[in-house]
């Protein structure tokens, strides 16, 4: 839960301020990035994901670095992407939200 | 991938490694703090106490989310999830956590609805799929997630989803690194920061360690040259008589933190006058509440809990080892009684932990096995 998980950002939907698709070692799922209002993203930044927000903007070296360290801590690792995996944070847009509602 | 073989590189952790040497007061010895699970967990799986002359010992803290909540909170949260109409939700490492009247695991077992959830705001979809139900979202952590619970109840109010509320149990790191330092069980040299806490916090709240205590304090990155780094930097402190903040981390960490995170937090919750730590007792002003204003979502306010008090089992001492008053191996039923299977305390069952991370990895020597139990 407290593992930052880097993830580089694909595609930032023109709809939704809040929300970015990410490619976290090879899963694609959207996160939230309200908390780095201000920063300027876009597809091919890297950011630190932490249970389902972006906490920071990181350079691609950190995130190489980071990554190739969580693949060695093994299945704390492969808990968190499996998570990560499950969560459907992506399809809790702002328009089917309203529907839900 | 230059820049991961640059941090693999045994050699420079060798040279790091002869520095740290080389500042060592003769005859002295030094106990840092690692404050962040996360750290502990790369210290044992790299061994990285075998870079360290034995004169330096790391001492384990307290910043593992699921280690500190106390038995009492837990019973409270099977209490909630076995509400009619109600769905739990909580972060996978909860599951297990024993209560007095057991774990998550066990109330599943036993009937409630318990699901485990990768983001808070995994539990509003949830609640906004299931009107009919009432979903709890069982907030735990320190700074790095409370933003996003937060966050999660700004989208919840905003939204208009009513049938969604947070147990919260966030903590905040400060005043428990404060608790460790007014405790007269430990007397420590210096901190190695928590690296994504500060992420959030920044740096400047951990100067009263460095101005009021005289205690450096690193914060650190958790590739194991950035551990190394940072016990370099505290021992570079102590020989020259300093003891400041300094950031090895500022690739990611900087120095004001993430104001707009801050900000959502101050937005919908308070300080608690004091919050019960489990194995460090109450401590004040030491975790979150939901404000008023937000008495919708909180699901304290919403469900009557029982909000006793549960004494850990006596055999368990992870008290002692998350105050770092005691190393993993040194608690009576480690590795025997309480193992990852069937942890009968917290530090066993996070991998964040530091029992768990020991357990896993074993990456102890002999030889310092045998100094402590001699």
């Amino acid at each position: 839960m407290c593992l930052g998980i880097p993830g580089e950002i694909v595609e930032i939907p023109p709809d939704q301020t809040d929300l970015a698709k990410v490619d976290v070692s090879g899963v694609r799922r959207a996160v939230n990035i309200g908390l780095l209002d201000g920063q300027p993203l876009g597809p091919g930044d890297w950011v630190l994901i932490h249970v389902g927000f972006a906490l920071s903007k990181i350079d691609e070296a950190e995130a190489r670095a980071a990554l190739e360290f969580l693949e060695g801590i093994g299945q704390a690792y492969e808990d968190e992407l499996a998570a990560l995996r499950d969560s459907s944070i992506g399809d809790s847009s702002t328009g089917d939200s309203s529907t839900e509602r | 991938m230059r820049f991961v073989d640059e941090y693999r590189d045994a050699d420079k952790a060798r040279a790091l490694s002869a520095r740290i040497a080389s500042l060592c007061e003769p005859g002295r010895s030094y106990k840092f703090m690692e404050v962040c699970g996360g750290h502990t967990h790369t210290i044992y799986k790299h061994g990285l106490e075998d870079y360290l002359p034995e004169t330096i010992t790391l001492v384990h803290g307290p910043g593992c989310p699921v280690c500190v909540i106390p038995m009492g909170r837990v019973d409270d949260a099977v209490h909630i999830a076995e509400q009619p109409d109600v769905i739990m939700t909580s972060f996978g490492d909860m599951m297990r956590v024993p209560g007095g009247r057991g774990s998550f695991f066990d109330s599943t077992a036993q009937g409630a609805d318990i699901r485990m959830v990768y983001s808070p705001l995994d539990a509003l979809k949830i609640a906004r799929r299931n009107p009919e139900r009432r979903v709890v979202f069982m907030a735990i952590g320190f700074e790095t997630t409370a933003p996003s619970t937060a966050m999660t109840v700004l989208r919840a109010a905003a939204e208009g989803v009513r049938n969604f509320s947070v147990f919260c149990n966030h903590v905040t790191i400060i005043p428990a690194i404060k608790a460790i330092l007014d405790s007269p069980d430990l007397r420590l040299d210096g901190f190695i920061g928590p690296g994504h806490v500060s992420t959030i916090i920044g740096c400047r709240p951990y100067e009263f360690i460095a101005r009021g205590y005289g205690k450096p304090l690193v914060v650190a990155g958790f590739e194991p040259l950035d551990i190394l780094q940072s016990v370099y930097m505290l021992l570079l402190q102590l020989a020259e008589g300093r003891s400041e903040v300094e950031n090895q981390y500022a690739r990611v960490v900087p120095w004001a933190g993430n104001v707009k995170a801050l900000r959502a937090i101050n937005e919908v919750m308070e300080l608690r006058p004091y919050f019960e730590w489990r194995g460090l007792g109450f401590i004040s002003h030491s975790a979150l509440r939901m404000r008023e204003k937000y008495a919708a979502y909180d699901a304290e306010r919403l469900f009557a809990i029982p909000g006793g008090r549960v004494a850990d089992p006596k055999a368990c001492q992870c008290g002692e080892v998350l105050k770092g008053v005691l190393k993993p191996w040194e608690c009576k039923v480690f590795g025997t009684a309480c193992t990852p299977e069937t942890p009968i305390g917290t530090c066993m069952v996070s991998s964040e932990g530091a029992c768990a991370a020991y357990y896993n990895f074993g990456r102890f020597s002999r030889q310092r096995v045998r100094e402590a139990t001699r």
